[in-house]
């Protein structure tokens, strides 16, 4: 990942790890040392907390597994006991469980954090895709895990969602059946489910190795959008972002604690606490919050193949955002119109989201079309057009320069 | 079997039918309970008396089968004693076996036994209460929303206990109108999930349970009982949980506070 | 000249100090974190509740063992004969390689004579749980070389078919590798001929 190392272990143990294995002297080059600029705000903490969110789940996870069984007719009450008779168990479930939504909630940030400052244009357009492919797998993950607990919404939305996958043209329904190893959702699929349920966030880890291996590359973005220039414009990432990494990551635990104790079950739904019944819809279907802006564009179309591209085609749109975006300068905070632009989508993707847990009837339809076509038209048209009609406002000459600008003059200490 | 199946179709169809209605049900009435908010904590007696409500009444119909009887003595739930358990426990009967000659025999409940169920099957559950299976009441509380609202079940929760409270008390006489579409075998209750016709005929009325305690046994009293009984059941862990999630934020704070002053000393030497 | 070092020095007192409690407090924070993840592996509260069974004595006939399982393991039952009594009773203490009755039921360790092995006025039950001590095999009846031998017939002893330890008719181990005598549970009579093991 970087150069050869100029790092002396000083004493003999270490020197002779340092000939064998000099582990110690690539985390101190890549993590520790690793020059980072100096003016992130705390919008940059949120890389650091998915990080260790991810190491959340897979250890509660993990833990659950020992306690779980993944058959229909003891899935719902294996969790019960979980919840009931295993020492902790309570905890450790509503950790996992308000963990996925936790992690959605800090991705979505980290994703608009990057549109905000522009941190996909080159050189970190690797770097961006390799993101949304983690936010794929991250979705994959989080639906297969919803289905394991086999309620009520558990079941039916394995049913709908792999049933978008009938809308394929001439193999659909072959895809269906193979998906479902059945008829229908069934023990086969909630084995399958489990199993990749298991696997898939070890693949997630190994993708974000890659994401940081590309962020380690150009370096970090940050607030100004523009590149560092030398060792003044830099703060070693510990322990300067070790500390301040280490404190939002707190702040946000407290946020989640709030819900795993106070408010388990609130970003859940109570359907699933009915055990799944093949045999009877609940009364509203709506997927878990994170997946509803997708679900509202999924509703939009009324046709069912176009819908489903519809859907898929609003996550992949992410990877060509670098190249739809045309302006040179990054960050939106010197391009006026852009910011304009860019509140405007983030209200509509929210927006998007409440359309999706609304029922697909009256003035509900109409506005899901709507937000759902300014959706690509922000991708398609604005972004592109913005770029190359937009005068920015100047830019500072350099990060510390920017960074002293901001400070308020103050008086030197006397000695 | 293909007989049993439809039988079992029928019935769940007749259970959960009415998608629509159940969209915008009347919310539920806002009685309020002593374990609601971050330190609220079960009412022991009132859990007591629930179990009380629940054992004379809603066991002829409705299962608990997550629910053991040695629960009724663990900490943050009704706080039966040990011997109160097993007393309790023994009045169920419960199904064993198979003995030495491969029957299935009845004895009494012991505590590590679960809840029994009043019906073998859920086809017989149907057959014996109009085709309409009697749900399970472990997680009732957790399963039913009294109420909608994204801001507004943040504030005051999904209102699991009061839609039972209200389900209990909230059956009337239809008006003209819809009287005349009454199905066969129906109760008019305008607070039910699914619709407003409900197979369970109203199931308590005042003074039908007798409390130990003396405490006043009309209809609102033993539905409040009854549905906090419920709430217990369905989260047993919620008082261990709030103790917990209490010391837990007090130390993130500690914590987060230090962590505060560390970011900002390691900072200074920049500035 | 001296000012200016007090002043560093005390500067760098104040962020050791502020450093090590925060240390002090994720460390303690981490170690408190862990022990959920350690609990959970500990029986459940189902598991605890399962802890008893009930066992009928009456069918069992003089000279037969009944193998039953509790709390996972298998328990043997054997209704002894005179015969296995009086062989266990005239073994001397000393010769035992474990003078430790290794019951659940027994106050303090008065050593491991038959008498301590059984109920009085029971001795003809010996209930104890057929898990070898050495490391877990099921001793098999009626095998070895310490039970009562009448011709080619051995009857009472156990042999445990892994690795060759023997057992006594009392259940007391005779042959290593084994260390200990085989566990008596906790057990009481309920009836004459009724016991609840757990």
């Amino acid at each position: 990942m970087s150069g050869p190392s100029n790092y002396q272990p000083t004493s003999a143990f270490g020197k002779w790890m340092h000939e064998r294995l000099p582990i110690y002297a690539f985390v101190k080059e890549t993590a520790l040392d690793f020059p980072t600029p100096k003016n992130l705000n705390y919008w940059f903490t949120f890389g650091g907390i998915l990080a260790v969110m991810l190491v959340v789940q897979i250890i509660t996870g993990i833990v659950l597994v020992m306690h779980y069984t993944p058959q229909t007719d003891m899935a719902f009450s294996s969790v019960e006991h979980i919840m009931r008779d295993v020492n902790y168990g309570w905890m450790l479930r509503y950790m996992h469980m308000n963990g996925a939504s936790m992690f959605f909630i800090a991705v979505y940030i980290h994703m608009f954090r990057g549109m905000y400052y522009g941190s996909y244009k080159a050189p970190r357009e690797v770097l961006w895709m390799i993101g949304v492919i983690i936010y794929l797998i991250m979705m994959a993950t989080a639906f297969m895990g919803y289905v394991l607990p086999w309620g009520q919404m558990s079941f039916w939305g394995a049913k709908v969602i792999t049933n978008l996958f009938s809308a394929i043209p001439f193999v659909g329904d072959t895809v269906t059946t193979w998906l479902w190893g059945g008829y229908s959702v069934d023990n086969p699929t909630l084995n399958r489910f489990f199993s990749l349920h298991y696997l898939l966030p070890f693949v997630l880890a190994g993708v974000v190795f890659l994401h940081i291996w590309a962020l380690h590359v150009p370096g970090n973005n940050n607030p100004t959008g523009i590149s560092v220039k030398g060792p003044q414009d830099t703060v070693p990432f510990h322990p300067y972002y070790t500390m301040k990494d280490g404190f939002a990551i707190l702040v946000f635990f407290i946020f989640y604690g709030i819900f795993v104790f106070y408010g388990p079950n609130y970003m859940g739904d109570a359907v699933n606490y009915v055990p799944a019944n093949p045999l009877v819809t609940p009364a509203h279907i709506k997927p878990e919050w994170y997946y509803l802006p997708f679900y509202a564009i999924l509703r939009a179309v009324p046709d069912k193949l176009l819908g489903v591209i519809a859907m898929f085609s609003s996550i992949l749109i992410l990877l060509a955002l670098p190249w739809l975006d045309t302006s040179r300068v990054r960050s939106g905070n010197y391009r006026p119109i852009f910011r304009g632009f860019f509140w405007v989508f983030a209200i509509v993707c929210v927006a998007l989201g409440y359309i999706g847990s609304k029922p697909p009837e009256g003035s509900y339809v109409l506005w899901g079309r709507i937000l759902a076509f300014y959706y690509f038209f922000h991708f398609i048209v604005i972004l592109p057009l913005v770029g190359l009609l937009e005068s920015p406002k100047p830019l500072p000459s350099s990060i510390s320069d920017d960074v002293l600008a901001k400070r308020k003059p103050m008086l030197a200490p006397a000695e | 079997m293909k007989k049993k199946l439809s039988l079992l179709v029928a019935g769940l169809v007749a259970f959960a039918v009415p998608a629509k209605a159940a969209e915008e049900g009347t919310p539920a009435k806002g009685i309020s309970y002593s374990f609601e908010g971050p330190f609220g904590t079960f009412d022991r007696a009132q859990l007591q008396r629930g179990y009380k409500v629940y054992k004379e009444v809603c066991s002829g119909c409705h299962s608990m089968k997550y629910v053991a009887f040695r629960n009724l003595s663990d900490k943050g739930g009704p706080a039966f004693t040990v011997e109160q358990t097993k007393a309790l426990a023994a009045t169920f009967t419960v199904k064993d076996g198979p003995d030495k000659d491969g029957n299935m025999f009845d004895r009494p409940g012991l505590p590590s036994d679960y809840f029994p169920s009043p019906f073998p099957n859920p086809e017989a559950a149907a057959a014996a209460n109009g085709g309409a299976i009697p749900p399970d009441l472990s997680l009732i509380t957790k399963a039913r929303e009294g109420w909608h609202g994204t801001f507004n079940q943040l504030v005051n929760g999904i209102g699991g206990p009061q839609y039972v409270y209200s389900l209990i008390t909230g059956y009337s006489e239809p008006d003209e109108a819809l009287k005349k579409e009454q199905p066969e075998g129906k109760y008019y209750n305008k607070y039910f999930a699914s619709g407003h016709w409900i197979s369970m005929p109203p199931p308590l009325a005042d003074g039908q349970v007798t409390f130990d305690d003396g405490a006043p046994n009309t209809l609102d009293d033993m539905a409040r009982d009854v549905s906090a009984y419920l709430a217990w059941t369905a989260e047993p862990k919620m008082e261990e949980r709030k103790q917990t999630g209490f010391m837990v934020l007090i130390y993130l704070a500690v914590l987060a506070g230090l962590m505060y002053f560390v970011k900002k000393r390691v900072w200074s030497d920049l500035h | 000249m001296r000012l200016v070092s007090t002043a560093v020095h005390a500067d760098v007192n104040r962020r050791d100090f502020l450093m090590v409690a925060t240390g002090a407090v994720a460390g303690v924070g981490a170690a408190l974190v862990a022990w959920p993840f350690i609990s959970q592996m500990n029986p459940d509260a189902s598991v605890l509740a399962l802890s008893s069974v009930e066992v009928d004595l009456a069918p069992i006939a003089e000279g037969q063992s009944i193998i039953i399982k509790w709390r996972g393991n298998p328990l043997i039952i054997r209704h002894r004969s005179q015969a296995d009594i009086d062989t266990a009773k005239a073994v001397k203490v000393s010769d035992l390689l474990d003078n430790n009755p290794r019951n659940a039921n027994a106050k303090g360790n008065d050593g491991a004579t038959d008498a301590n092995r059984v109920v009085d006025g029971k001795e003809q039950f010996l209930v104890m749980l057929g898990v070898c001590t050495h490391l877990g095999c099921v001793p098999q009846g009626d095998l070895g070389d310490y039970g009562v031998v009448t011709g080619n017939a051995t009857t009472g002893g156990w042999l445990c078919p892994c690795h060759g330890s023997q057992y006594d008719t009392a259940g007391r181990v005779r042959r290593g590798p084994a260390p200990e005598n085989l566990p008596v549970p906790p057990y009481v009579y309920l009836t004459d001929t009724k016991i609840r093991v757990g």
